[in-house]
């Protein structure tokens, strides 16, 4: 069985499936079911300071696809609604309780020095393993000048995080918001402000949807609305590319990552690590189908990696990294076609359509007559399949479509390419 | 004899009736719709609409179900089939357009097309609209004999493109066999008359009940007459089985019965026997056979003189009719109707194989099967007769059929055949189909 123990930071626990802050881990109730479910630890629900913040009612956005709820989810939320002092006392009570679990309090003050000094002498006291700086929510905080407000701006990001060091003995996470044009910016200078450790993603400025009747933005609040922060499934993508920039920069030096956004599975949880996270946190899927799933997050994951013989995340975490590249070093002799099963084909002809209207008409249609689909045959032509996996994106069929290997195996990138003006003539 | 024998009414109670006689396959809800509706793969060129004998846009309709397009959806349908609602309900999709399905390669499971089409219809029904409008006046009229769904689908069309539309019906309602013969669980809630009335808010149709055709007009007349015709009068006679003894009280035409019940005001007055013998091995044995369970005759056998797979009904049907707790008994035909006090008593049977010629032949092996009531479904015929009453030309006749090309033109110049008149599958589908394609041939004509 692996061993599947994590560290980030500094900050132990006993697998790596946190849950986020979010409602999930605004209340002593809640961290405590998760724990009892398996969950290795949480990111306490932002704290903030007195008095608390005011939520409205109608809160949640979602993306639903076909049949598929909640593939992507928003929210209109602030921080925690509570009273500082209850969350603290609760917070202390569940480390006490649930002592081999990791329990990090996130935080949001305004961005003055003793603000984050007061508050931080308060999350000590409660025996809390760590903090997380909440630099990333995109609504209702920015707007008061904390969460993206700051952490869009890298000079801030470095100052507080530089302040939260001086100031605490506990491990400090930055998390990062995602709303920027390139996550470098943030991520250096939490790594300059001494960070042990970057977070990401938060969630991403969003409308999830307009409420065609009303009017209005959804969720709508007293028939108006505002922008949300996107989560959920669709967001994975956007969050690997930023864990992965991370992972690879230099002068990142190897921070490790908490790596979050759209996780639901131990497969999603895997790819995290594999492009460079240390441990990984969930919330939506949590809030959709509640904390058993953690269950299989930690079976599949062991199992996955007993069937590779990796015995610790450490013997694959960041395996992927070294196989991203930039576009100009991928290799142009590179070739694939597609290859259809035709004992796998049921004949819907999906990849016929995609490559014919959109792309390069390289699959052939045959029919005889009418009837069930066996008249019916999709051939590829190999000569204008140019190898651009559309038609096994399309395909309904798992493994139904497959890409073969039909090059010589040589090599040539772009920096050598004749029809690059700065081409390396070097290499020629 | 028992007082529970022989054919008589109130077998069942009226809940139990109720309950026997309901929809066949409740309507979907919006959820069952929408899970159903996802299913689809919105096939390229889609076999499903190849198997639609009125090439209904199947993944066309279902994507408009999926985005909550229902008008559009079900305008789709009916665009194509103008008794998309009854052909949802009625059609044997397994060897239909879900037969044709994708999904049964690697899940075994369909789409279910006919759900999906009466969820859009029935959508549109509710909301009591014509969606369809017509096109100017042409000033050209056109005569439809029979008011089935061959004669409904090609008024509804040539209103549609401009006609006036004259439609002579021999019986007192419009919808033919959709009114009269389609199994009663299949067409609950007085559907029929609510799809006539339906094609008929378009304007452009007049209908003449208790016009027939031979006896109150002629052909030659509304050859005159009108500037075209339009013969959908589907099939009249039922073959008879040759026997001794077939005018025996007790012993009937099915689709006299089927009638009789798809008429009746309280289930629980229609007569029906306590041991009931079918004969035949169509749609409508089955739905004879089924329907005399129904009303609660203890057994019923349906005879066959093949087996199982030369059966005109589907697989699908023949197990529906198993579940009902109908025997059905492939390869043995009636020879002799057994007589007791001048009524039914038991029917005579001989078990039949197929000899070395491949004919048909009887094994010589005998049975008796106790029967009070018998009920004979071995096909309807044209009926001849009116088409050429008193007519100085009259319309080729091949194989019994009604003779037409492919646009369903007969061999009278200005007179279109369409429905079980002429060859062809003998379904609703098909004779929308006939009349749809005959609507669109006489509009060119009209317009030539
Ligand atoms: C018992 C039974 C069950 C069936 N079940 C199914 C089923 O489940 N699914 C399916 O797809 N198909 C089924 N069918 C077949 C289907 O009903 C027919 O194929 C379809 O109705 C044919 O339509 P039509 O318009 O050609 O003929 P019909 O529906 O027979 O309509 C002909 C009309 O013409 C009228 N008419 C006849 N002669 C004259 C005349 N001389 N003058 C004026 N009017 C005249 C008749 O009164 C009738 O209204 C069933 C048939 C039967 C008998
Ligand atoms: C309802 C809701 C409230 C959230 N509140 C906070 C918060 O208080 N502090 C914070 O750092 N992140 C907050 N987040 C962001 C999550 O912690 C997480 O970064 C984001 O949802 C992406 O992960 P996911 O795709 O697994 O949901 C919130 C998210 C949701 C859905
Ligand atoms: S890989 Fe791209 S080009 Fe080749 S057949 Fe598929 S869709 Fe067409
Ligand atoms: S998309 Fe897949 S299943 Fe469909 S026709 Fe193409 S290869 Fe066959
Ligand atoms: S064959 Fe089946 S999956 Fe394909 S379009 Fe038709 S109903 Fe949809």
């Amino acid at each position: 069985m692996a061993d599947i123990r994590c560290e980030i930071g500094g900050i132990r626990s006993p697998n790596p499936f946190w849950l986020a802050s979010a409602p999930p881990t605004d209340k002593q109730y809640n961290v405590e079911r998760a724990f009892a479910a398996g969950w290795g630890g949480v990111v306490w629900k932002t704290l903030g300071e007195d008095p608390p913040v005011v939520n409205v009612s109608s809160r949640y956005g979602a993306l639903h696809l076909g049949g598929d709820r909640m593939i992507g989810f928003n929210n209109i939320e602030l921080i925690t609604d509570r009273p500082l002092e209850v969350n603290l006392r609760e917070i202390k009570q569940v480390k006490r309780n649930w002592p081999d679990r990791a329990l990090v309090v996130s935080l949001m003050v305004p961005c003055e020095e003793e603000s984050w000094r007061s508050i931080l002498k308060q999350v000590e006291e409660t025996g809390a393993d760590g903090v997380e700086l909440n630099f990333g929510c995109p609504h209702g905080m920015s707007e008061r000048g904390m969460g993206s407000a700051v952490g869009q701006v890298p000079d801030y990001v470095e100052m507080v995080a530089r302040w939260c060091k001086a100031h605490s003995r506990l491990p400090v996470l930055v998390k990062l918001t995602p709303n920027v044009t390139n996550i470098l910016g943030p991520a250096r200078a939490a790594v300059a402000g001494s960070a042990d450790g970057v977070s990401l993603i938060n969630t991403i400025n969003s409308i999830t949807a307009v409420d065609l009747d009303a009017m209005a933005p959804e969720p709508t609040v007293d028939g108006k609305g505002t922008h949300g922060g996107y989560c959920g499934p669709a967001v994975k993508p956007i969050a690997l590319h930023m864990v992965a920039e991370i992972a690879r920069d230099a002068d990142c030096r190897g921070v490790p990552i908490s790596g979050i956004g759209g996780i639901s599975t131990w497969r999603d949880a895997a790819e995290f690590l594999a492009l460079g996270a240390s441990g990984v946190q969930v919330c939506t899927a949590a809030m959709h189908y509640g904390f058993k799933i953690v269950g299989d997050m930690i079976d599949g994951l062991s199992n996955w990696m007993d069937a590779k013989g990796y015995a610790r995340l450490e013997d694959f975490r960041g395996k992927a990294v070294a196989n991203l590249t930039d576009w100009q070093h991928l290799n142009l002799n590179y070739a694939i076609k597609a290859r259809i099963d035709q004992a796998l084909c049921i004949r819907c002809g999906l990849c016929h359509i995609a490559c014919e209207d959109t792309s390069h008409q390289a699959i052939t249609y045959e029919h005889a007559g009418v009837g069930p689909g066996g008249a019916r045959r999709f051939e590829v032509v190999d000569a204008d399949c140019v190898g651009c996996n559309l038609c096994l994106h399309a395909c309904p069929v798992p493994d139904c479509i497959t890409m073969e290997r039909v090059d010589d195996g040589t090599h040539r990138d772009w920096t050598t390419h004749p029809n690059n003006p700065l081409r390396k003539q070097a290499a020629e | 004899m028992s007082d529970r024998d022989g054919v008589r009414p109130g077998r069942l109670e009226s809940e139990t009736l109720a309950a026997n006689f309901a929809d066949k396959h409740p309507p979907l809800d919006r959820q069952a719709a929408l899970v159903e509706s996802n299913r689809c793969y919105f096939c390229f060129d889609a076999p499903c609409v190849q198997a639609c004998p009125t090439g209904i846009d199947i993944p066309g309709f279902i994507r408009k179900i999926q985005t909550g397009n229902l008008k559009g959806s079900a305008v789709d349908i009916l665009s194509a089939n103008i008794m998309g609602g009854m052909c949802a309900r009625v059609c044997p999709v397994e060897e239909l357009c879900e037969e044709a399905c994708v999904r049964n390669y690697g899940e075994a499971k369909p789409v279910a097309i006919g759900a999906l089409q009466r969820y859009a219809t029935d959508h549109l029904f509710a909301e009591g609209v014509q969606p369809f409008s017509r096109a100017a006046a042409s000033g050209r009229t056109v005569a439809v004999v029979g008011a089935g769904p061959a004669g409904l689908s090609c008024a509804h069309r040539l209103a549609r493109l401009g006609h006036e539309v004259v439609v002579f019906e021999a019986k007192d309602k419009a919808g033919g066999l959709n009114e009269y013969g389609i199994a009663a669980y299949k067409a609950t809630d007085g559907f029929a008359q609510q799809e006539v009335a339906f094609i008929l808010s378009l304007g452009g149709i007049r209908i003449e009940t208790g016009r027939a055709l031979g006896r109150d007009v002629t052909l030659d007349g509304l050859r005159r007459d009108y500037d075209a015709v339009f013969l959908g009068v589907g099939l009249a006679t039922t073959a008879g089985l040759g026997l001794e003894g077939e005018d025996l009280p007790g012993v009937e035409d099915a689709v006299a019965f089927i009638e009789r019940l798809r008429q009746a005001g309280d289930r629980r007055d229609l007569p029906v026997g306590r041991r009931v013998v079918v004969v035949g091995g169509g749609n409508t044995a089955i739905d004879a056979a089924v329907q005399s369970r129904l009303l609660g005759a203890e057994t019923v056998t349906l005879l066959y003189r093949r087996g199982p797979e030369q059966m005109s009904a589907t697989r699908v049907e023949q197990d529906w009719a198993r579940t009902h707790g109908v025997t059905i008994r492939h390869w043995a035909v009636p020879t002799r109707l057994v007589a007791r006090d001048g009524r039914l008593a038991a029917v005579a049977c001989e078990a039949t194989r197929l000899d070395g010629a491949g004919q048909l032949a009887g094994t010589g092996e005998r049975f008796e099967l106790e029967a009070d009531q018998l009920l004979k479904a071995i096909g309807q015929k044209l009926l001849a007769d009116p088409l050429a009453d008193g007519s100085a030309e009259s319309a080729e006749i091949e194989r019994g059929k009604l003779k037409v090309d492919a646009e369903r033109a007969t061999s009278l110049k200005g007179v279109w055949a369409g429905g079980d008149c002429i060859a062809g599958q003998d379904l609703t589908v098909s004779a929308v189909e006939d009349g749809k394609v005959a609507a669109l041939a006489i509009d060119r004509y009209l317009r030539g």
